[in-house]
């Protein structure tokens, strides 16, 4: 009995959908815009993400070491940063790597390079490259480098010559406010456009289910029970659902291929396109699952309206 | 069967529509209920339909309060009354034959049964040959033939027929009382309202008649006095 419940509702939930062809195409339409902006705000989130990683990235600690410390002094300094957990890497350069560096970076300035030699020893100092999971945990970073050195310094074997921080902690703690806000701003508008949207396909649906108030009530006279009438309306909204997702998910191919290469060349590093195709697993889920909710939870409450009786 | 104790409906405006009515059903009659515009008429219905409470007395079914019937208990009443309106309220995206098997499967009733029992309802109220056609491809009669054919399907306790032939022009209302005589005559209690003198003439049968939400005369073969 239940089958054959489950198989009535949706032949006719089928039936009604083509019937009703002006209703369904109208709704489809509306939602299909939903879809979109849904779509987009994904795209521009994942190009700030993209565009605040690229940053990020650039960001790092500079540690200075200096020339007439021990190798174990150094190895034991590189240990206790690494142990560190807001540290994501430390790389490590010598006074040879450095020099070989500098000469490299200098090939073509002679005069630099004719200084150097007539120097005869290294001047340079090894140095570490500190990187943080996290741009706003740099300071922490630097805290922790600070008591190294004063330590060291105490007792008379420093090995922290410089730290590079303070010179871009303005750039560094300018960056931090800028992600922060762009993340709040991005979570607010986000949230806006999409519930706008999700209302203005709520309301379709309404409407749409509006012009079958009188059927609900006969449905009601016939004796049919809440379910029985209701099933046949969500069926509807959940094709509704599967419809417009799938033509979204086809407009979105030709639309993010034309934008692609426009938002990789705004500096974002990303192009939409390569981005829409390799998670297009993630955007079929996501496009598809919106559609199917806000059919089904739209006609579902809709109905409800009238079957007050 | 129907019993009505002492039933008032008063609306929101304080105008009553029911004035204390008591009115018993017993089964198998044929009762026209007549009396003009206001008279009460509908409100009589949609006491009997649980559409509407009263504001005091009781309606019952066969001893049972219809109008504290929970949800699934009211649909399972429901189906036991067939109804039938001046405006057919038919599904209009639905063909005559998916609207008479709409109230079959919301009865729960199997594949086999629609398939066997719906032809042969359309055939009885003589629709055979236009059981494809949406409501919009039928005229007036033949809607209420198919609102008809819903109406007796389930093989209701009690047909209510609100004002059936009130669109209608003479010749089919001849024949849709004629339809209402057949489905009494096999069993099913009629309840029919109308304004229609030569209809309630034709019948022959109990009439009640109403005014101002009182009923004023309630006769076993009665003639239209209002």
């Amino acid at each position: 009995m239940i089958w054959t419940k489950i198989k009535r509702t949706l032949r006719s939930g089928f039936v009604s959908f083509w019937r009703n062809g002006s209703v369904s195409l109208a709704s489809v339409l509306v939602m299909i815009v939903t879809l979109l902006v849904i779509s987009s705000i994904i795209f521009i989130g994942a190009m700030l993400t993209s565009t605040l990683k690229s940053i990020e990235s650039k960001v790092d600690i500079n540690v200075y070491v200096a020339q007439n410390s021990s190798d174990e002094d150094i190895a034991a300094l590189q240990k206790s940063i690494k142990n560190l957990p807001e540290v994501s890497t430390v790389t490590f350069t010598s006074r040879e790597d450095a020099l070989t560096q500098f000469r490299q970076r200098h090939q073509d300035d002679q005069l630099t390079l004719q200084a150097l030699d007539e120097i005869g020893t290294n001047p340079l100092g090894a140095s570490f490259n500190i990187r943080a999971k996290d741009p706003s945990q740099y300071e922490t970073i630097v805290k922790f480098l600070d008591t190294q050195k004063t330590s060291v310094d105490g007792t008379g074997t420093g090995i922290i010559e410089r730290v590079n921080y303070s010179n871009n902690k303005q750039a560094i703690d300018a960056l931090n406010r800028i992600m922060t806000s762009s993340r709040k701003l991005g979570t607010i508008v986000v949230t806006f456009f999409a519930l706008v949207s999700i209302l203005i396909t709520f309301n379709t649906i309404r409407l749409a289910i509006y012009i079958f108030r009188e059927e609900i009530s006969v449905m009601r006279l016939v004796g049919a029970s809440e379910m029985y009438i209701r099933g046949p309306f969500v069926t509807v909204g959940l094709m509704y659902g599967v419809v417009s997702g799938l033509i979204t998910l086809i407009l979105l191919y030709p639309m993010t291929y034309y934008v692609g290469p426009l938002t990789f060349n705004l500096g974002t590093g990303l192009n939409v396109f390569t981005y829409y195709v390799s998670n297009f697993g993630q955007m079929l889920l996501v496009v598809i699952g919106t559609g199917l909710v806000l059919g089904a939870v739209s006609s579902y409450l809709a109905v409800k309206k009238y079957l007050k009786a | 069967m129907l019993f009505l104790d002492k039933v008032s409906k008063k609306y929101a405006d304080n105008t009553s529509a029911l004035d204390g009515i008591s009115l018993l059903i017993k089964p198998k009659e044929f009762i026209s209920v007549v009396g003009p515009s206001g008279a009460g008429k509908t409100t009589l219905l949609k006491m009997i339909l649980a559409e509407e409470n009263p504001t005091s007395g009781t309606v019952t079914f066969e001893n049972i309060n219809i109008h504290k019937l929970k949800r699934a208990d009211m649909n399972e009443y429901r189906r036991r009354i067939g109804t039938v309106f001046q405006d057919f309220r038919l599904l209009p995206d639905k063909t005559a034959y998916e609207n008479v098997a709409f109230a079959m499967e919301a009865a729960g009733r199997t594949e086999e049964e629609i398939h066997a029992d719906v032809p042969h309802v359309l055939e009885l109220v003589d629709l055979g040959n236009k059981m494809h056609n949406f409501p919009h491809q039928l005229s007036g009669g033949e809607k209420q033939r198919v609102a008809i054919a819903r109406a007796i399907v389930n093989q209701p306790d009690v047909i209510i027929a609100d004002e059936p032939t009130g669109n209608l022009d003479p010749k089919t209302t001849y024949e849709i009382i004629q339809i209402l005589k057949k489905v009494n005559d096999l069993g099913t209690t009629v309840l029919l309202t109308t304004h229609n003198t030569g209809v309630v003439e034709h019948i022959g049968r109990r009439v009640i008649s109403m005014k101002d939400g009182n009923i004023i005369m309630d006769s076993l073969e009665g003639k239209y006095v209002v």
